[in-house]
């Protein structure tokens, strides 16, 4: 008897060991997925931790490549909903904060690239073709709820309400920058917001979020952890430490991986052997779905479910959102070294999550037209281009906040420290670019 | 079971303790209490480290203790009667992965909760050091201090204990000497262990806390039952000196202890330092202490190269650089992995240290 999955969003595991206590009258010796104090026992054919029967036919498991788990979609390619019963019927409202939400992203994203390529930023990140995935989840989960994220998550930074000027000031590494311009671009974060401080490490986070999401069950319940990463990082250790601890520890944590295809030139085929990430996840008692990363509504869908039940039931949820890395990786990139201009165009043009959305809500809830759409992107440029004059005019923090922050106090050592390197650049300032800063 | 064979095994006990006594290659002696800190119990270094954790976790509510086998009280028994005590949501196991135990304790200390850590030997604390290094160690400096990790505490049984060898035997402060950020530190005794560790885990920096593991049982002393800390970077003068400065930490101290005692036989007068915190380090006590003396040696059982001593030796050279009247002098385990049975041709005994102390005063 195999081990198959009811995914009814209720109790799939506990239906199946109950299965297998009732059709052969198996003594289960598994820990029942709430800590009740049951102990394990093992006697004779029961070995501790895993119920089984015994076959005597010798045959492997092949991993059945031909039957991948399925992708849940609710919007087809001209914005239709296939299933009604799956509309999530949002009000136009939403909707449309949603749709403005994408436009301003993208619309940022090119005025930001083009500035690291007039030399005006060190670097940039683009979003261009996960909108969904970002915009789509955030509009699912509370603002209480945390956010550990990679650092291709900005539109879920834009739709909890990060400002503009917020972006900017980070890029730009100026003084308004909360991190003092210590990071490169786009490590944004945001504690108002319940947005953990983005880290260049990949997977770093993903341990993080479920011992995060296990403290909050203790002392604020009701509050969720989501944990954004890519399908690279999801090789790294830290994501199995990740999986394997928020299931065994009842974390209740929704662990969203973005499937885009590419770790930087890596495609995903060179990434892993097996199903995707999303096979991944039953392997660690976790349930999972995989979905469309491109439909803005089964993203919402998905972890609007996810996240009732990671509370609900007190445990992960891994939730596999296929979609596709349209820009480069970053602003040292360039993909078309290691992809073809056909492909590209398919992500682009034909299955481009804000285009699909955009024809949900023109065409099928009729709350938007191109007019509104034209007047939007040419708004949205005038905003950005604002934000970005005035963020460009900022200062730079002052040299003497290299020193802050390392501990909650300066140690000896650094105040030391910070006093030779005051000394030193003062007798020497025509070597340093003390003009761009605030006083030293 | 009969007389015979009762008294059979009392005696084969004693002769493998004595044994045990025999080859250990220091002497502990106990310190006595600050009178001020109220009622004192006999309390081993590992039953000290208990009653800290208690404190801590009947105080505050968010205290949570996890590692590998904690939940039965751990392989060395630090963590006995907590679990039944507090519960099994606040003293668990997890899986064994220890880039995932930093990971988890990193999380949950961003989220509000007191996370104490254990790495069941310092020896595989490696795979966390992705973790430690570049999340905990930098959490509030790239955040600009939105987040921070201050309430998670590492740790972690450390040192040579006899028969360990290569990976039960080591003292990694080095590389996280080098990793700012953090709080490195490694007690002596249980009184020391017990305000420590309470230090630590009040601290609002990620700590590191290494605890020699063969003082676990080997270090008795009078340990005060109440609340108290010990402050964290400040060096301890153990015993006043005029001719020469010992500095270590750890078990290496009861070494430098009896060097000491050896010392003044010969008509040498040492002063012993003990670091306490490795970093941020209390260069300022050292320093004093050398322009005084005019001699150092510096020892730890980590090997010399890249090894801690050699921070300290760069510090005192330039501080004290016209009071020195010999070259620093380290004492170190030498450039090797830690070996097995030959362990006491390895180790900075006191014999080695003893040679250094009269290299120095004879330069």
């Amino acid at each position: 008897m195999s081990m198959r999955h009811f995914i009814k969003f209720g109790k799939p595991y506990l239906h199946t060991r109950s299965l297998l206590r009732g059709k052969y009258g198996l003594q289960t010796c598994t820990h029942v997925a709430k800590s009740t104090g049951v102990q394990p026992t093992s006697d004779g054919n029961n070995f501790i931790g895993i119920p089984h029967n015994c076959v005597t036919k010798l045959e492997f498991l092949e991993p059945k490549m031909e039957n991948t788990i399925p992708v849940y979609q609710v919007l087809d390619s001209d914005g239709k909903i296939i299933d009604e019963t799956q509309d999530p019927k949002l009000s136009d409202e939403i909707l449309l904060k949603m749709y403005k939400d994408m436009k301003m992203l993208n619309i940022m994203d090119g005025i930001m690239y083009s500035a690291q390529r007039q030399g005006r930023i060190s670097f940039y990140m683009t979003n261009y073709g996960e909108e969904a995935t970002h915009i789509g989840s955030a509009a699912a989960l509370e603002m209480r709820d945390l956010v550990f994220a990679q650092y291709r998550e900005a539109g879920v930074l834009m739709w909890r309400g990060f400002r503009l000027d917020q972006f900017m000031d980070q890029c730009y590494a100026n003084i308004n920058d909360p991190a003092s311009g210590k990071q490169m671009p786009v490590h944004y974060g945001s504690k108002d917001l319940n947005f953990v401080t983005i880290s260049s490490p990949l997977a770093t986070q993903m341990p993080q979020a479920a011992g995060a999401a296990y403290a909050l069950k203790r002392t604020n319940p009701g509050t969720c952890v989501i944990c954004y990463f890519g399908e690279g990082a999801a090789s790294e250790g830290d994501a199995h430490a990740a999986f394997n601890f928020a299931a065994t520890l009842d974390a209740p944590c929704i662990f969203f991986c973005r499937n885009n295809g590419y770790a930087i030139s890596t495609p995903a085929h060179e990434q892993y052997r097996g199903d995707g990430i999303a096979s991944r996840g039953s392997g660690y008692g976790m349930l999972t779905i995989r979905v469309d990363g491109n439909d803005t509504l089964a993203v919402y869908n998905a972890t609007r479910k996810a996240r009732q039940i990671a509370l609900e039931e007190s445990r992960p949820v891994l939730i596999e959102a296929m979609t596709y890395r349209v820009g480069d990786h970053s602003t040292s990139d360039d993909s078309s070294t290691y992809r073809t201009t056909g492909e590209l165009e398919y992500w682009t043009k034909t299955n481009n999550p804000v285009t699909r959305f955009e024809r949900y809500i023109t065409n099928q809830r009729n709350c938007w037209s191109a007019e509104e759409d034209e007047k939007l992107s040419k708004d949205c440029s005038k905003q950005v281009i604002e934000a970005f004059t005035a963020a460009e005019k900022r200062l730079k923090p002052s040299p003497s906040l290299v020193f802050t922050d390392v501990y909650d106090e300066l140690p000896v050592n650094l105040k030391e420290q910070q006093k030779q390197m005051r000394e030193h650049v003062s007798a020497h300032s025509q070597h340093y670019p003390l003009k761009r800063h605030e006083p030293l | 079971m009969s007389l015979l064979r009762q008294s059979r095994n009392i005696l084969s006990n004693l002769k493998a303790k004595s044994l045990a006594k025999r080859l250990m290659h220091f002497k502990f002696e106990p310190d006595n209490p600050s009178t001020n800190l109220g009622p004192t119990e006999n309390m081993n270094y590992l039953k000290a480290l208990t009653n800290a954790m208690d404190i801590s976790l009947e105080n505050d509510p968010t205290a949570i203790i996890f590692g590998e086998d904690v939940a039965f009280g751990g392989v060395f028994r630090c963590t006995v009667g907590l679990r039944e005590k507090y519960g099994s949501d606040r003293v668990f196991n997890t899986p064994l992965c220890e880039q995932g135990i930093v990971g988890f304790g990193i999380g949950a200390a961003v989220a509000g909760s007191t996370a104490i850590a254990e790495i069941q030997f310092a020896d595989y604390i490696l795979p966390a050091f992705d973790q430690i290094v570049n999340e905990a160690a930098k959490y509030r400096y790239r955040s600009g201090g939105l987040f921070e990790c201050g309430k998670l505490t590492i740790r972690t049984p450390c040192g040579a204990v006899g028969h360990g060898a290569l990976y039960h035997s080591q003292t990694p402060e080095a590389y996280f000497a080098h990793s700012t950020g953090l709080k490195v530190v490694i007690p002596r005794s249980p009184i020391q262990a017990k305000g420590l560790l309470l230090a630590c885990i009040r601290d609002d920096n990620p700590c590191i806390f290494l605890e020699p593991k063969i003082l676990y049982r080997a270090a008795e002393e009078e340990v005060p039952v109440g609340d108290y800390t010990l402050p964290l970077s400040q060096a301890e003068v153990l015993r006043e000196g005029s001719d020469v400065t010992l500095i270590g930490y750890g078990t290496q101290i009861h070494v430098l202890k009896e060097v000491a005692e050896l010392a003044a036989k010969d008509g040498i007068s040492c002063e012993v330092i003990d670091l306490v915190t490795i970093l941020p380090w209390d260069a300022d006590t050292v320093c004093t202490s050398v322009s005084k003396t005019g001699r150092c040696v510096i020892t730890h059982e980590s090997p010399v190269t890249g090894g801690f001593a050699g921070e300290v030796a760069a510090t005192i050279q330039k501080e004290c650089f016209l009071n020195l009247e010999a070259p620093v002098e380290r004492v170190c385990g030498y450039d090797t992995p830690f070996p097995h049975v030959l362990e006491p041709f390895f180790m900075p005994d006191k014999w080695r240290c003893l040679q250094a102390v009269k290299n120095v005063v004879n330069y």
